[in-house]
């Protein structure tokens, strides 16, 4: 598309240094090259830490000291990036490069109206009086689809939601008649049916008003979804790079292969995820024998009652002061929610964010008590009503795996203190000596090495805290896992492993999971049942496959319908 | 900590400017010597039978007049200044890591709990730690040592005042500690790995003492040198008011309350030299405590 136009933005032979405190030199971008044309979306991929956001922060001239830019060109507009100054001669960041960040409850300033802060550019930048400058952001407010525009000119940014932000983000970068537009993840914060909406105003402007856009995203989906070309980066350097089309359906390099096929798909279950090089394991296996062995002797006969039913459960929140007579504000997270989980089975709960779903993970796990309605473990009410009052050895069965691994380690303490503490808890081995070989065997049943015990969380990466999380939960030799969005702060590659691991753990000990997920993709390869959750209520529930080839309730369809997927990509449904 | 924090080697290794080993340098110095008081203190200041008042009000040996047996002179009593200030300094540091011990056990449990425990019981704890504060630290100090030596005979003696000091601190630096604890208490136990401890079936008093206080405990560190300054000073100061140690047991703030009374006829040794050792110990001691607040300062260091 507009092949003969010059490039807005064109990267040659890149290369971003940070130099370290030891002398040594970190490299966080080798050798990038790439050339956005006017009207182009090109989608920056990669995991954490591949150098793609430096890029955007190097194109903006935000590139934090004592970063540097150590070789190569970029051109803006056709105009040389003079690293000295952190911009191209005559180019001005806000007004021909507009920004739009991940998160947009921290990317407006809560102190100012939206007006002011959308016009603040106009009049610095374009010299515009107030009157002019306000007909203008009136209309970027129209542009970006915020209704009811001049109310919302007069509003602060808590009194909008996390979308319509995006939206006056979007806006504010716009405000300018910028000529490339940097979006740095600009959904991974906001919910699938927001983030479909953002997503077609993206691409909208670059279709209509011919702004080149570089998106930096981790999410397959998305630049599936919209994007004219793909360069995938690992470890700072460019592994591929294409059309949107060439590189999802015909990816050459092993890492974008591995990169692509670790994308859960959300049109066919798979049985396990491909992944390049899985750590440990013939020991992993081993281990995961012995805890079987054990799972088994300890398991009574087979019944029919489910391991767990919650039923017309009710959580209200209460926000009252301390003093007397103070009235609190009600809200009610969780309204009259009944399910029911079978032994050995993978119960998937999904919805949007504040749904309730991890209202009802605390519930089950006993963080929060209900205000109504009961939790049944086998049959006996462990919250809630009638619930039992020696509540300990039912507390031992249900364990929970948190969404992120860096705060559910324990810091202070040795990963060996951390795992055997359950097992000491609840006397599960006979002495110190024995609980030490028992988180030998966690360790190695999560695909971890067992000298891993002897170290402090921060020695591990965050794919690695979720194993040792994972070897947590099992070391309590529990019947149900609660894992809340287990895997929603990892890269995709290791969301593959973890999920892998979940399987795998719970083909080996007959584990029941109850997965918490706002992604539909993850949940359709995990979960043999699905309930679908919104607003505190349960809308429907089915087998997985059910509920994802013939969906019942409308929400579910359109949740469903808006998912970005690998099957849809851009170029294609163009041509078809 | 004190030590640790003292130790010179220690302080280049992660970094401490100058100033601040200068600063602990002095104060271990100051501590040692107190510590060592009945070693190398020329005299025993608290045996009466050992000074004579015709020695008394003698200048420092430097001066003129100055007699060669005392050093830093002596006071009204005959009693050797050196030898008192090294035995006062004693006293001082005493009292004051004595308040600065119960103030930081009594803060950290209270915050520990307000914290954990949030509603009632923190509205509890900290609605008194308000009141507690609206007092000024030395009129609450006043009241409590007023107080008990009204009810309790005994406790203008030697071996009783120190406690009734320590207790007349702490009961208002430990809001301090209270507040500081209860935040950052509340802070950890939202995070998820106090979650799992609780998901694990942790009674709450081990989750506290072992998954929260380590997490809690850097900023207790540092508020202790500060306070330890504070409450010094105040021990001082209630001596200086005549409700503190007794003559017979002077402290640095005894000493200059002593020596305040013949400033003005001209023997201005007896308040200059412990008034100085009081500023210098103080001034080592909350330069030290500045440094590691903000070295530990989370906002001014990189997480995780």
């Amino acid at each position: 598309m507009n092949a003969q136009q010059p490039p807005v933005l064109a990267i040659e032979g890149l290369r971003v240094e940070y130099p370290l405190a030891n002398g040594t030199v970190f490299t966080a971008v080798e050798n990038a090259s790439l050339v956005i044309r006017p009207g182009e979306i090109h989608a920056l991929v990669g995991e954490s830490g591949a150098g793609k956001t430096t890029i955007g922060n190097t194109v903006m001239g935000l590139l934090e000291k004592p970063g540097r830019i150590a070789a190569g060109t970029i051109h803006i507009d056709g105009r040389k990036f003079d690293p000295a100054k952190g911009s191209a001669e005559g180019v001005v960041l806000g007004r021909d490069v507009g920004a739009v960040f991940q998160d947009p409850m921290t990317s407006l300033n809560p102190l100012f109206t939206i007006e002011s802060q959308l016009t603040e550019a106009m009049r610095f930048h374009l010299k515009l009086d107030n009157a002019q400058a306000r007909a203008r952001a009136l209309e970027l407010l129209q542009a970006v689809g915020i209704p009811e525009p001049q109310r919302r000119l007069k509003a602060y940014p808590h009194q909008l939601s996390g979308g319509q932000r995006q939206r006056v983000v979007i806006a504010a970068a716009l405000s300018c008649g910028p000529k490339l537009v940097v979006a740095d993840e600009p959904t991974t914060a906001l919910d699938v049916s927001v983030q479909a909406q953002i997503l077609k105003l993206l691409r909208d402007l670059a279709d209509q008003r011919g702004i080149g856009i570089l998106l930096v995203t981790h999410n397959m989906g998305v630049v599936a979804q919209i994007a004219d070309r793909v360069t995938i980066m690992h470890r700072g350097q460019v592994v591929e790079t294409g059309t949107t089309e060439e590189v999802l359906r015909r990816p050459k390099a092993v890492y974008a292969r591995a990169l692509i096929g670790a994308v859960p798909r959300i049109d066919a279950r798979l049985d396990r995820f491909p992944v390049l090089g899985e750590e440990g394991k013939g020991r992993a296996e081993q281990a995961r024998t012995e805890l079987r062995a054990r799972a088994e002797r300890s398991t009574q006969t087979a019944d029919d009652t489910p391991i767990l039913s919650v039923e017309n459960l009710c959580v209200d929140y209460n926000t009252s002061g301390w003093l007397p007579g103070s009235k609190g504000h009600r809200f009610r997270a969780v309204d009259g929610v009944s399910f029911s989980v079978r032994r050995g089975e993978v119960f998937g709960l999904v919805g949007e964010s504040g749904c309730g779903k991890t209202t009802i993970a605390n519930v089950v796990s006993g963080l929060v008590r209900p205000t109504s309605g009961q939790v049944l473990y086998r049959g006996r009410s462990i919250a809630g009503e009638g619930a039992v009052r020696r509540i300990g050895p039912l507390r031992q069965a249900i364990q929970m795996i948190f969404q992120d691994p860096y705060s559910s380690l324990n810091g202070r303490m040795r990963i060996g203190s951390i795992l055997s503490e359950p097992i000491l808890f609840y006397r599960l081995a006979g002495s110190k000596a024995e609980a030490e070989s028992d988180v030998a065997r966690l360790i190695e049943a999560v695909g971890l090495d067992a000298e891993a015990a002897q170290r402090f969380p921060h020695a591990f990466s965050g794919g690695q805290r979720q194993r040792l999380s994972i070897a947590r939960a099992l070391g309590a030799r529990p019947k149900l896992i609660v894992c809340d969005e287990p895997t929603s702060s990892l890269d995709v590659s290791v969301q593959a492993q973890i999920l892998n691991l979940l399987k795998d753990l719970r083909d080996a000990t007959g584990l029941t999971l109850l997965l918490i997920s706002h992604d539909l993709a993850v949940v359709r390869q995990m979960c043999d049942r699905v309930a679908v959750m919104r607003q505190g209520n349960l809308l429907e529930q089915a087998n997985a496959e059910t509920l994802f080839e013939r969906p019942q309730h409308p929400y579910t369809q359109e949740l469903l319908s808006l998912v970005p997927t690998l099957d849809r990509i851009r170029g294609e449904t163009r041509a078809a | 900590m004190k030590t640790l924090a003292s130790s010179p080697g220690f302080l280049t290794r992660i970094g401490a400017p100058i100033s601040v080993i200068a600063a602990a340098l002095l104060a271990l110095v100051i501590v040692a010597c107190s510590i060592l008081a009945s070693w190398i203190a020329p005299y025993d200041p608290t045996n009466l039978a050992s000074f004579d008042l015709m020695n008394a009000e003698l200048p420092p040996a430097f001066t003129a007049e100055g007699d060669s047996r005392f050093i830093l002179g002596t006071d009204n009593q005959g009693r050797d200044l050196l030898s008192a200030m090294l035995y006062g300094a004693r006293v001082s540091i005493a009292i004051g890591g004595g308040a600065v011990l119960l103030a930081a056990t009594l803060g950290v449990t209270l915050g520990l709990l307000a914290g954990y425990f949030g509603g009632r019981v923190d509205a509890l704890i900290m609605r008194i730690g308000d009141v507690i504060l609206s007092f000024p630290t030395i009129l609450l100090a006043l009241l409590v040592s007023g107080i008990a030596r009204a009810v309790f005979p005994g406790a203008a003696t030697a071996e009783w005042a120190p406690v009734i000091l320590i207790c007349a601190i702490a009961i208002h630096e430990w809001v301090q500690y209270a507040r500081t604890v209860r935040a950052a208490t509340m802070v950890e136990t939202a995070k998820d790995y106090v979650r799992a401890a609780k998901v694990i079936g942790l009674p709450p008093r081990r989750i506290m003492l072992r998954h929260i206080l380590p997490n809690v405990m850097s900023p207790v560190l540092v508020i202790s040198t500060i306070n330890l300054a504070a409450a010094v000073l105040t021990e001082a100061t209630l001596s200086f008011l005549g409700v503190g140690m007794p003559p017979t047991y002077p402290s640095l703030g005894t000493l200059i309350r002593i020596g305040n009374e013949f400033v003005f006829s001209g023997i201005w040794w007896i308040a200059l030299f412990p008034a100085l050792a009081l500023v210098i110990l103080v001034l080592a001691v909350n330069v030290v405590g500045d440094w590691l607040r903000d070295r530990f300062n989370p906002k001014l260091r990189v997480k995780r």
